[in-house]
């Protein structure tokens, strides 16, 4: 039987190990693309849509976390309850493709393909965010910034399925900003993520680096600075950002513009997130 | 190798033999049950004409592996009015100019249909917003917002 289908978690543990060489699939908007256009032909394909566990999200009051199961799509993220318990991922979620894209493809899915284009990335390195994995030898759970080990590489086992992600509330203002060559429908040239926790901020690079970056030098710079920001700090955010990013030139991009927008977002980030309405 | 299973599309069930294991839903619609009006064109997501909804969600079905699909409502736009007359969007569709040639259409259509029914006074930005994800070469899109307008101005008059 190719397409394997489970009903639960433990059956689709069971599953991925007794089929290690099985293609996982939840929303399919990355894989399908790649399915559609003969770069795979899957053998076999775990198919994680009727998987309850994997589906809903919990916000702890009492932990202060937010847990998000790996086959929560993305516009699940846009509104309500999730949405104010995570502003900046709702943010990120709202750029992603399109409304058809947003409904199929899924917070797990991001992670399993690891682009550094991939626009929830950002918020989860910010937050610190754990991935959880389980296989049959039990489960696993990881910082954000040790799962991601390169573009489109992470440090997922073949028979592990990822089965969500945990952060902190936000307790603090946070936002994302993304550049691209238009509003909707588009894969990230640069972008960032900014969320002023009270424990300190951090700030999040996409698309410029093989990996997620995060940027110490520039929150060190603004630590200890409440208040509003003028613009010669918000330009040496920017500029500490841009050194801390290392881009490539690409299809869609070149590396020189990408430092410089990534510059402008965080600088743009820190002064939205520091204006006292 | 081949796999046979049952899709429930437009409320019936309906069979599929033979098929490859990577095959997409918008593939099998067309192709194996006979239900060509979702279009495919880029077949990887970015232009919206094979939209259909798959329990109850607007989403791409060339992304959608069909095998997968066992066990969902599948519903195209061949089942919005399965009596063949036409819903009051396609009719607003026709009336506003909003088809020229017409590949983008059925996409549209029902992506029409899912914004106006979770939101039945949308503002112009929700408009685009939901529409944002269905390409149309032809029109510029001026004609389709203007068929939108059209059907939520005739349903806020059904409505008094
Ligand atoms: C038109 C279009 C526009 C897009 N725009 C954007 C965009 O703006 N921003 C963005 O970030 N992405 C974008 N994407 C990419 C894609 O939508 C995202 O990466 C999405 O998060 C993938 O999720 P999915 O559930 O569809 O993944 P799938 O395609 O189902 O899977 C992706 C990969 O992850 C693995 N995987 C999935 N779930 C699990 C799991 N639980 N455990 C282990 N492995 C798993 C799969 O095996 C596969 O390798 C776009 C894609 C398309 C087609
Ligand atoms: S054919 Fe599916 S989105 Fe273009
Ligand atoms: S009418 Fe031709 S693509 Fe829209």
């Amino acid at each position: 039987m190719p397409v394997l289908i489970p009903r639960s978690l433990d059956v689709a543990v069971e599953m991925a190990s007794s089929h290690p060489d099985a293609h996982i699939l939840a929303g399919g908007t990355d894989l399908m693309v790649e399915v559609n256009f003969n770069h795979r032909k899957p053998e076999t394909v775990l198919a994680l849509r009727h998987v309850d566990e994997l589906r809903g999200w919990t916000i702890d009051a009492a932990t202060r976390t937010v847990h998000i199961g790996s086959a929560v799509p993305f516009s699940e993220m846009e509104h309500g309850a999730l949405s104010e318990a995570l502003p900046a991922l709702a943010e990120a979620a709202r750029t992603v493709g399109s409304p058809q894209i947003r409904a199929a493809g899924t917070i797990g899915g991001n992670l399993g393909t690891c682009s550094p284009a991939g626009d929830s990335l950002p918020v989860l390195a910010a937050m610190e965010a754990t991935v959880h994995l389980r296989s049959t030898s039990g489960e696993r759970a990881m910082p954000f910034a040790e799962f991601m080990t390169g573009p489109k590489r992470n440090a997922r086992r073949g028979d592990e399925i990822i089965t969500g992600v945990s952060m902190p509330i936000a307790d603090g203002w946070q936002g994302y900003a993304k550049v691209g060559v238009r509003n909707a429908m588009v894969i990230s040239v640069a972008s960032a993520c900014l969320a002023l926790q009270s424990t300190g901020p951090r700030l999040a690079l996409g698309s410029v680096g093989p990996v997620i970056i995060r940027c110490h030098d520039a929150e060190a710079l603004v630590a200890d600075r409440p208040g509003a920001v003028d613009a010669a700090l918000a330009a040496e955010f920017g500029r500490l950002a841009a050194a801390a990013s290392s881009p490539i030139d690409d299809h869609r991009s070149t590396a020189a513009y990408r430092r410089h927008a990534v510059s402008v977002l965080a600088g743009r980030l820190l002064q939205r997130g520091t204006a006292r309405p | 190798m081949n796999e046979h299973y049952t899709l429930r599309v437009n409320g019936v069930e309906r069979d599929v033999c033979d098929s490859w294991i990577g095959e997409s839903l918008l593939y099998v619609l067309r192709e194996r049950l006979d239900l060509p009006g979702a279009k495919g064109a880029c077949e990887q997501g970015e232009c919206g004409s094979c939209t259909v909804f798959v329990d109850g969600a607007a989403v791409c079905s060339c992304l959608v592996l069909a095998a997968s699909a066992v066990d969902a409502e599948i519903a195209t736009v061949e089942g919005l009015n399965p009596d063949g007359t036409l819903t009051d969007v396609q009719e607003a569709f026709v009336r506003e100019g909003a088809v020229q040639c017409g590949f983008c259409t059925p996409g549209l259509v029902m992506a029409v249909h899912h914004l106006l029914d979770a939101e039945p006074e949308p503002s112009d930005l929700q408009v685009k917003e939901a529409l944002s994800g269905n390409i149309c070469r032809c029109t510029g899109y001026g004609r389709i917002f203007a068929a939108v307008d059209a059907v939520i101005a005739r349903r806020r008059d059904a409505a008094r």
